[in-house]
């Protein structure tokens, strides 16, 4: 499998002149930002790692006189917080990556959802995104953002239950298809892209498509930002070039004590010491939107798993029955087992009941809630019991 | 059209077909809990998963579009699995008295138990968390969240069926229940009582309250008279829960039933229905004339019907600036309540007080409509029990009755007397039409222009109809009419009423009369009619209304002799004062919320 080394990169908070790469995407056909995307291979960085280009493609391809740029930044995962800190730097090529995005899509108009506990970027962003509006109209671009914000409900980071709260409804999601290509926030054809992605995909636009496919694996293009977090001398964000293994990453960040690192969140998988050396943190290995959690011998891992199934059983949505159930189900199940109350082969029994939540819950979230369970009890299984 | 293969039988579909709706055209049965005919697409449950090769996840197969060239699958091990894990963790998180529980064989998640989720189950009860806690605040049903599994159907007709929205979706995860605004009791918020939830409900977790107990009560206790009176909708639906198909008029044989039950005398909500007109029609008579020969600016028209109390409940909440333009009759219920221990013990020689006054009702509505502080003008309360359809397939079960063979038998007298004008109030656009019937003699002198009184353009299941009938030779009391286009509308569904009102609120509606009805399809279709009711069962059951009016010798309101002869021998004329007294209500204004 292809390796990249650990190499730290400087691309999403590179000092750039905006103005610039603006004209540059204005002077470019729809067609021509598409190619520049499906070229760079750039994958969503929200986590789910959908490429870009075709999202752009498929949205440009309908045809509707309104279409949407909505930028997700209702950055809930668990131990993340990169996107925090990329609004509050670089705020301009957020707003600068949705407004190629429109170009590309044929859209006029852009959401960013923006994560109820940050509103306290609002003072800052607003003025910014005033000069903006102000910049893009000298350069020529018919587009406007707006911002709304969340609540609270983690589920809200999920598309179509953003689109629901956007629209001023319960945030839960809806039934696909219809995809939000076809039918996003109000129905219309849209577009929803993570912070970082459209960071990413304006750098494209500056750097053109070659310099990105330089950095990391054939599968995982690019480079993108870690929220590095838990036992570590240095949390923090970093930009890292894709590719590496988790060994790499832990001999970077690692404390000397390293037992497990939770790549992707609550809803991530969960990598023991065993797996380091031959796990690549990427779309060939384990995917992440950014959360890099690490854990040291002192954690008991029946703490962390136990934390994560609380955790969903209280932010699933309760719509569907795998999830709202089957969160309660699995949280209540290591209890047991832990309290000697079930035996450890109640055990198999919950595994059998994540592999239904994967393949039978609505949406991502109740999909992924095994990802955790399973990379914990099938690693740490003694811990869960004893 | 599409094409897809689904258990491997090839099948096209229009576009836009489910493929649970494709599988049913190959007569492959999938389980479904969430899904309900009336309602829109959930997705909630996921009992209706199967396999789509090639895709990542099962699909629900009641919310996702057959595609062209899908390969479906619809019982591999794959699906068998995540179907009782599912089913499994549903009953994990319901309370299962299923011995005790009022739904016990009538209960959808009952059933799928008993196909996918039999022997052990795995998983942990959850209901220990949830404190048991049963709103029983409506006197027309009661709501136990300990037997909900969250669904939403209750919810979903709630708001686009009824668009009253008394019940929504709070909280999340573990959470997550279905609630009223701001946690109240159910007697304390919007819902008009309608029932068309506790008909959705698939559990026990909504049903109505009821009265069983007291009925069988009064019946045993020797100092008692109990009269039981008959709904119209009542007659095309029992049959359903008694091992009949959907459609069948069943009229007789209940009577016989009522008989052998029981009660002591056998009545017929119809012979009010037939007053309800004969009032009804003399006041939007009235109204016309104090509008057009009078000048008189301040006459609230159009005027409603206020026959559904669901529609009642509904106004007061929701437009209460409209409440002097419903008309002042009680319900066909009420007006027979309260004549059943006046008219009726004085003929019979009955002290009133011994008199228990029965209803039979295809409506919940109707149990809050007998509690209203109102509905007490004999003196008594007037009506002191209300069963619905259902509650009395019960009674004739517990009785032990051979329904199907029961000769059949005539409703006693007096207040037994019927015409097809009453029947036809069970249907959406059947008051429209009764009052149509006198309305136009009493003007006329002569019979409705339509073949066979049959006024087509009211009846059908359309959500909002219009008529316009002209008036011309009218009869000299009459003659400012004369020329007039009389302007109707009918609604069902409040849905459909929320249509009409927001017309009049707007000064668009230039209507002189406008019948509505809470449930869609009128009474056929009411929330206490037996389980399932959907669109397909709603049309038999409104066939078969429709057959029992063509079957009547009489057919307009004013021919019925029993209602000719209590004007005469109590009444006097209608809109009497002793009409007033017995036969006219009031309305209150109520919160929107």
């Amino acid at each position: 499998m292809e390796n990249k080394e650990l190499t730290k990169v400087d691309l999403i908070f590179e000092k750039i002149d905006n103005t610039e790469v603006l004209k540059k995407a204005f002077n470019m056909t729809q067609a021509g930002i598409i190619q520049d995307m499906l070229d760079s291979g750039l994958k969503g960085r929200g986590g789910a790692g959908f490429p870009t280009g075709l999202k752009w493609k498929y949205t440009a391809a309908e045809n509707s006189p309104d279409k949407y740029v909505v930028c997700n930044a209702d950055e809930g995962e668990p131990g993340t917080f990169k996107d925090r800190e990329i609004l509050d730097r670089v705020s301009n090529k957020v707003h600068g990556g949705m407004v190629i995005a429109g170009k590309a899509i044929g859209a006029k108009k852009g959401i960013v959802y923006l994560r109820g506990e940050y509103r306290y970027l609002l003072p800052k962003l607003m003025p910014e995104l005033e000069a903006f509006h102000k910049l893009i109209k000298e350069i020529g671009f018919d587009f406007e953002i707006e911002y709304k914000m969340g609540s609270g409900a983690y589920i809200c980071g999920e598309e179509s239950a953003l689109f629901e709260s956007i629209e001023g409804r319960r945030g839960e999601p809806r039934n696909k298809p219809p995809y939000p290509t076809v039918s996003g926030v109000y129905g219309k054809p849209t577009s929803i892209n993570n912070v970082e992605t459209l960071v990413t995909a304006m750098m494209i636009i500056n750097h053109g498509p070659q310099k990105f496919i330089s950095y990391g694996t054939k599968d995982s293009r690019g480079s993108k930002v870690f929220s590095v977090s838990g036992d570590t001398p240095t949390p923090g964000i970093f930009e890292l070039e894709l590719g590496m293994t988790v060994l790499q990453f832990v001999d970077e960040f690692g404390d000397g004590d390293t037992k497990a690192v939770q790549v992707g969140g609550a809803s991530g998988f969960c990598v023991p010491r065993k797996k380091f050396a031959e796990t690549i943190i990427g779309f060939e290995g384990v995917p992440t939107g950014g959360s890099m959690k690490l854990f040291n011998s002192s954690r008991s891992m029946y703490n962390v798993l136990h934390n994560y199934l609380d955790f969903f059983a209280e932010e699933s949505c309760g719509q569907c029955t795998p999830c709202r159930v089957g969160c309660q189900q699995l949280l209540k199940g290591v209890e047991k087992v832990k309290k000697g109350e079930a035996k450890s082969t109640y055990l198999n029994e919950l595994t059998k009941l994540a592999d239904t939540m994967k393949i039978a819950a609505k949406c991502g979230l109740g999909q992924s809630v095994g990802n955790a369970f399973k990379s914990i009890v099938g690693n740490f299984r003694e811990e869960i019991i004893y | 059209m599409i094409n897809l293969l689904i258990n491997d039988k090839k099948v096209t579909v229009e576009e836009g077909t489910t493929v649970l709706a494709a599988a049913k055209t190959l007569n492959i049965n999938i389980p479904t809990l969430c899904n309900h005919d009336d309602l829109c697409v959930a997705g909630n449950c996921r009992v209706c998963v199967v396999e789509q090769t090639g895709a990542r996840t099962l699909i629900a197969s009641c919310a996702t579009p057959a595609a062209e060239g899908m390969d479906i699958h619809t019982n591999t091990l794959k699906v068998r699995n995540a179907r009782k894990h599912i089913v499994e963790l549903l009953l994990s998180e319901h309370r299962s008295d299923c011995t005790k529980c009022y739904k016990n064989q009538n209960c959808e998640l009952q059933s799928l138990a008993n196909e996918f989720a039999f022997g052990d189950h795995i998983f942990l009860s959850l209901i220990e968390d949830h404190a048991i806690n049963i709103d029983r605040s409506s006197p027309s049903f009661s709501k136990d969240d300990s037997k909900c599994i969250r669904c939403q159907r209750c919810v979903r007709t709630c708001s686009e069926l009824q668009q009253v929205s008394a019940i929504s979706v709070a909280n999340k995860g573990a959470h997550q229940k279905i609630s009223s605004f701001h946690d109240r009791p159910m007697s304390h918020v919007v819902c008009t009582n309608c029932g068309q939830c506790v008909n959705r409900c698939p559990t026990g977790a909504l049903v109505e309250k009821t009265y069983i107990d007291q009925v069988w009560d009064a019946i045993y206790d020797p100092d008692k008279h109990v009269v039981v009176q008959t709904a119209p909708a009542v007659r095309v639906a029992l049959g359903e829960d008694l091992g009949y198909d959907p459609g069948e008029r069943v009229t007789g044989k209940m009577v016989t039933a009522l008989k052998q039950l029981g009660f002591n005398s056998v009545l017929d909500t119809d012979f009010s229905a037939d007053l309800t007109i004969m009032e009804e029609g003399t006041e939007l008579l009235t109204r016309l004339k104090k509008a057009l020969v009078d000048g008189d600016t301040k006459v609230s028209l159009p005027m409603f019907t206020s026959c559904s109390p669901g529609w009642i409940k509904f106004i007061e909440h929701k437009f209460p600036e409209f409440l002097p333009n419903l008309s002042t009759c009680k319900s066909p219920q009420q007006m027979f309540g309260a004549l059943a221990k006046t008219y009726y013990a004085k003929k019979r020689n009955i002290d009133p007080s011994k008199i228990v006054s029965v209803s039979i009702m295809p409506c919940t509505a109707k149990k809050f409509e007998a509690d209203r502080p109102e509905m007490r003008s004999s003196g008594y309360k007037d009506v002191d029990y209300v069963l619905t359809t259902r509650e009395l397939a019960v009674m004739i079960k517990q009785a032990g009755l051979d329904f199907k063979n029961l000769e059949e038998s005539n409703y006693d007298s007096i207040m037994g007397e019927s015409t097809g004008a009453a029947v036809i109030f069970g249907a959406t656009g059947g008051v429209m039409e009764a009052a149509l019937r006198t309305a136009y003699e009493i003007v006329t002198g002569r019979e409705v222009p339509f073949g066979n009184l049959n006024i087509i353009p009211v009846r059908g299941m359309e959500g909002v109809k219009e008529a316009t009938i002209k008036i011309e030779g009218c009869v000299e009391a009459w003659k400012f009419l004369e020329g007039a286009e009389l302007k109707v509308a009918i609604a069902h569904g409040l849905v459909n009423a929320n249509k009409i009102m927001k017309m009049t609120r707007e000064g668009r509606a230039p209507y002189h009369f406008v019948e509505i009805m809470a449930c869609p399809g009128g009474c056929i279709g009411g929330g206490g009619q037996p389980i399932p009711t959907n669109v397909e069962i709603r049309k038999n059951r409104m066939k078969a209304i429709y057959s029992e009016d063509a079957h009547m010798v009489l057919r307009k309101s004013h021919d019925n002799p029993e209602v000719k002869a209590i004007y005469e021998e109590f009444l006097e004329s209608p809109n009497s004062h002793k009409s007033h007294e017995l036969l006219h209500t009031h309305y209150v204004e109520r919160d929107d919320y």
